[in-house]
């Protein structure tokens, strides 16, 4: 444990505090509205396709290509889990596939 | 945070365990993917914590009073470095910012759910999302129980998932470098999931060279804000983009 147990406990108290927000707000403030803003209905639509382009790039952030290993154990991972992804539309087997696929590879060939 | 499943309520009285019984059967079978998700996903965040030097009991806790996968990831970054609740909470807060989004989109089928809908927020996760988006309950099953068992095994899986792997990465000692790596393969399948379905690619393109383009600009310790805000503009352009180009097709044909 890095942090003391009270920290903890705070940190613990912040990921509930920013997770609950984020889930409980819309309710909130659209408790009375019968329809939604048509504005509000399009981005909820859109923007979950560019979230999650975001959160691949935010996973990769620390990557840099002038490192010794150039970030290929990342991008041969990533390459690997599209066309695995693309192939056989297996979830599980997709993430187990890459995750493993990365830990050889940064454990063996790129150690 | 109400979890009392047999609190009875006044106006529903007369309906007993059987219907509830009815809806968990419903909502079962729609869980079973999860339940492999949840279990290898929770496995590794329960190893990793371990690894960090945090016992079983704090990766119950987390699992079971944040219930955010991606958060709790996240939140393992934040236990290994110089304690920061501030910026740990505008990460949170970013991460599960496609939460508003859920949320949005549920207002109609969350309105009626009487004392469940504390707890149906509460467990609005990626996947309690999705097949709450894919699926209805059937003739004769109440959909606010549907919704609320779904949430609810969800919520169990993710637990005795993470709780396993607590366990498990004290009992065989392996070399788990790189096992972070599962939340990058969960995001980029995701990811492809959702390039498949067409109509969000231009949305997908735009979250993706937002980002490059924020992270080489700002650096990775504080490209998210800045990227998060080029989106949001530049899927609002799109829109009018899109709202301009039927007004002139609808207004070209008579």
């Amino acid at each position: 444990m890095t942090l003391t147990p009270l920290q903890t406990l705070a940190i613990i108290g912040t990921a509930i505090a920013g997770t609950m927000f984020t889930r409980f707000l819309p309710f909130f403030l659209f408790r009375k509205a019968k329809s939604n803003h048509p504005y509000i209905t399009d981005l909820g639509r859109l923007l979950p396709y560019a979230v999650i382009g975001m959160l691949v790039v935010y996973c990769l952030r620390n990557v840099r290509f002038d490192s010794p290993t150039h970030g290929l154990p990342e991008g041969i991972a990533i390459v690997s889990i599209v066309i695995l992804h693309y192939w056989k539309e297996n979830t599980l087997l997709s993430i187990g596939v890459g995750t493993g696929l990365y830990m050889v590879l940064i454990q063996t060939v790129f150690a | 945070m109400t979890m009392n499943i047999d609190d009875p309520q006044p106006a529903t009285k007369t309906e007993k365990a059987p219907k509830k019984m009815d809806a968990l059967k419903a909502a079962f079978p729609h869980t079973i993917p999860v339940f492999t998700g949840f279990t290898f996903l929770g496995l590794a965040y329960g190893i990793l914590m371990y690894k960090s030097g945090y016992g079983v009991g704090w990766t119950f806790l987390f699992s079971l009073l944040v219930f955010a996968g991606s958060g709790q990831y996240l939140a393992i970054t934040f236990l290994t470095t110089v304690f920061n609740p501030l910026h740990a909470l505008l990460m949170t807060l970013m991460i599960n910012a496609r939460h508003l989004f859920y949320g949005i989109s549920m207002l109609e089928r969350y309105r009626n759910t009487g004392k469940l809908k504390p707890y149906l927020i509460f467990g609005l996760c990626d996947e309690t999302f999705s097949i709450a988006c894919t699926t209805k309950a059937q003739e004769g099953v109440e959909d606010r129980w549907f919704l609320f068992f779904i949430t609810l095994l969800d919520h169990m899986y993710w637990i005795f998932g993470s709780v396993l792997g607590g366990l498990l990465g004290a009992a065989i000692p392996f070399n788990t470098t790189g096992l972070d790596f599962v939340l990058t393969a969960l995001f980029t399948v995701i990811f492809v999931d959702q390039w498949k379905k067409q109509g969000g690619r231009r949305s997908a393109a735009i979250g993706i060279l937002s980002s490059v383009a924020s992270l080489l600009v700002f650096g990775p310790d504080g490209f998210l804000l800045p990227a998060m805000a080029v989106i949001l503009v530049a899927l609002s352009l799109l829109r009018l983009y899109d709202k301009s180009r039927k007004n002139i097709i609808e207004e070209s044909t008579p």
